[in-house]
């Protein structure tokens, strides 16, 4: 776990040292549909890069136009502006059979009338390989999404996650140059899917395919992706690695997204040396890194994370955030408490206390407390930023 | 209790309709068939099966001129049905409902008025034909009607409603993301309608194949009207035998020796075709 994560953040400009021609690339994407007489933006301009052998997420709330980025990728929608290039190619205006990438639809899309097998030898049978050649990688492929004994079943007589788990096998069986998968765990339990997650990141690394993968869930694009892009209403927000994303959002709209995540605005009382301080009341201050665009008296937008958060009755050093609430939630959540306090300022603050040596809690319902965290724990977030 | 007698309810009335008029009526029909007697002295019953042997055995040729016909109609609304449902399911756009309606329209006139109005369109000194004669593209004594051609082409007109429904029907419950998916899959638009959209519509040609056949079979009108002496259905013999000779008892016979014919024909139509695929597509 931790190794995986170290490695990542290194991951995604490494990746794009090896080949110097991106796998995906888009450019200027924007797609518009035209229904009852009015021009809906699904994809109002997203442009991005995606590395060969890189595992790309797409990853933002329902509706925010992921799906519709990755059938333009795939081909089966028209871009009403933009350019999409595969491996350097223009692919625009290339129809999907002839693009070397397969799909993984949200909604499976198995073929009812075949069984399992068929479904997943259909694409070697279009491509005309020798049939004993597809009997192999069909037969070894089934193996690893765990199907082999099914090979008879029809679509309908198999579980969501089964069906899944074909459908993954009958796209990745092609060896595709890219992969896309729209949301492919969605219909797994929680011990399967993450069964399935280090399945597919095996397979990945394995394989050495180019992956873009949607899905709604964070913590899911958070330990497999290299490289995470947020989107929100048809455009990216942020495109970085999941560190990055999760330490540094780029607006509030990631930092509101990804994890869970307080928010405090203030103006900056003084700046020196990258760090402003932010006077909140009498007692309370929040120091935070920013860059050389704040000034004082700027207006200043603050994240910090629950889990960096630490509580206590005694007030804080003068070298760390502090600010005052008073707690007015207190739950339980087996390896952790998780508090609510009301600041005096109006904003509500959740806070993550590890249950490390016993499970007392620091702090009752009701009770007057000290929040504190590092400097380096907070971090100040722009308005919205496009790329 | 009420549970188990609430499915019975709601089959009643239907059910009790069908006793009166279908299941009464034929029984006392398969009476009739077995009697012996003509109209003026009365029909007695004596179990007389003769009338069935002596039916099938003047008949014949009708009876498989009318499977003939029936055959060839249904071949043809399939050609003419498919294309329609296809375009109509997947390229009517919004229009959809419009499209269907006008498949439908037809039936807002009676079936022999229509009927009649081809007479009227295909008479060998018609608005069709006359100009195309007058011209010198068809040599004058050329005609349609009284023959095969027009028979089969009434049957195919009027039963083509009746195909392209059932056949519309199953298109569009094909899953559009299946058919991308095969296209995913690098399937050719060839192969993705060969391999796919058809095989997933069959369950709708199996429907609209019993809906069409069987009327088509046993139809009098479009021969009546269109047809010739030579065109002469099996349909047009049991109203002879009905309303002309007063023969009922050969009527009956007729009747049911057309109903077995046809009963055998179905059965042995979809055990034909009822493979797992068929069946399997049907059910989702
Ligand atoms: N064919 C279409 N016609 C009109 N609007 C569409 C069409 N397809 C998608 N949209 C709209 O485009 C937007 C983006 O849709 P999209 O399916 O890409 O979302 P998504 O991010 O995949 O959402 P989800 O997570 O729910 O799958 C939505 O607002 C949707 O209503
Ligand atoms: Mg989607």
């Amino acid at each position: 776990m931790t190794d995986i994560q170290a490695g990542k953040e290194a991951a995604a400009p490494a990746a794009s040292d090896i080949s110097p021609v991106p796998a995906i690339e888009l450019d200027g994407v924007v797609k518009e549909y035209h229904a009852h007489g009015e021009v809906v933006q699904a994809v109002k301009g997203v442009s991005l890069s995606i590395a060969e052998g890189e595992f790309f997420s797409m990853l933002g709330p329902s509706g925010c136009g992921k799906t519709t980025t990755m059938r333009m990728i795939a081909g089966f929608e028209d871009p009403s502006r933009g350019t999409v290039r595969l491996h350097g190619q223009d692919v625009t205006n290339v129809p999907p059979n002839r693009r070397d990438v397969n799909m993984v639809f949200q909604s499976y899309a198995l073929f009812p009338h075949m069984n399992v097998w068929e479904n997943v030898a259909f694409g070697l049978r279009r491509k005309r390989v020798p049939e004993a050649e597809i009997k192999r990688r069909v037969g070894e492929m089934l193996e690893i999404v765990d199907l082999t004994g099914r090979e008879n079943r029809r679509p309908r007589q198999m579980s969501g996650g089964q069906q899944q788990r074909v459908a993954l096998a009958r796209a990745l069986v092609n060896n595709p140059r890219a992969l896309l998968l729209d949301e492919p765990l969605g219909a797994l339990d929680l011990k399967l899917r993450q069964a399935m997650q280090m399945e597919l990141k095996r397979i990945q690394r394995e394989v050495g395919i180019t992956f873009v993968y949607v899905t709604h869930d964070q913590n899911e694009a958070l330990t497999m992706s290299d490289r995470i892009a947020v989107m929100n209403d048809g455009l990216v927000e942020q495109l970085a690695g999941p560190r990055e994303i999760y330490e540094r959002p780029a607006t509030t709209f990631v930092a509101g997204f990804i994890g869970t995540s307080n928010l405090l605005s203030g103006t900056a009382a003084q700046v020196s040396g990258g760090t402003a301080v932010i006077r909140v009341g009498d007692g309370e201050r929040v120091l935070v890194p920013v860059g050389d665009r704040t000034r004082e008296g700027g207006q200043v937008e603050v994240t910090v994370r629950p889990e960096k958060i630490r509580i206590s009755h005694e007030q804080p050093d003068a070298d760390v955030s502090a600010v005052r609430g008073v707690v007015s939630e207190v739950v339980y959540l087996g390896t952790y408490n998780s508090y609510a306090v009301n600041l005096a300022s109006g904003a509500e603050f959740t806070v993550f206390e590890q249950n490390a040596r016993d499970s007392s809690i620091t702090a009752e319902r009701g009770e007057s407390v000290w929040l504190s965290w590092q400097p380096q724990h907070s971090y100040a977030i722009g308005s919205r930023t496009t790329s | 209790m009420r549970q188990k007698i609430a499915p019975y309810l709601l089959i009643l009335p239907g059910g009790l309709w069908l006793l009166c008029f279908l299941v009464v009526p034929l029984v006392f029909m398969a009476s009739v068939s077995t009697q012996e007697g003509d109209v003026v002295n009365g029909f007695v019953q004596t179990f007389h099966l003769a009338n069935f042997g002596n039916a099938l055995g003047e008949y014949k040729t009708q009876f498989l001129r009318s499977a003939g016909y029936g055959l060839a109609g249904t071949a043809l609304t399939i050609l003419l049905a498919y294309p329609v449902a296809y375009w109509i399911a997947f390229k009517a756009g919004a229009r959809k409902s419009t499209y269907l309606l006008l498949v439908l329209l037809p039936f807002f006139v009676s079936f022999v008025l229509r009927t009649v109005s081809w007479k009227f369109l295909l008479a060998d000194d018609g608005i069709l034909l006359q100009p195309l004669k007058d011209v010198g593209l068809l040599p004058a004594d050329f005609h349609v009607l009284q023959t095969t051609v027009a028979v089969i082409g009434g049957l195919t007109y009027n039963y083509l409603p009746f195909m392209v429904l059932p056949i519309y029907v199953a298109l569009e419950r094909v899953d559009p993301r299946v058919v991308e998916a095969a296209q995913d899959l690098y399937a050719t638009r060839r192969d993705s309608f060969l391999r796919i959209v058809l095989p997933l519509s069959l369950p709708g040609v199996f429907a609209g194949v019993l809906m069409t056949f069987v009327p088509m079979t046993a139809d009098y009108v479009n021969a009546s009207i269109l047809g010739g002496p030579a065109n002469t259905m099996i349909g047009n013999i049991i109203q002879t035998e009905y309303l002309v000779n007063n023969d009922y008892p050969a009527g009956a016979a007729l009747s049911f020796i057309l109903m077995a014919a046809m009963l055998i024909g179905i059965f042995a139509y979809a055990k034909a075709l009822g493979t797992e695929n068929v069946l399997e597509a049907a059910a989702r």
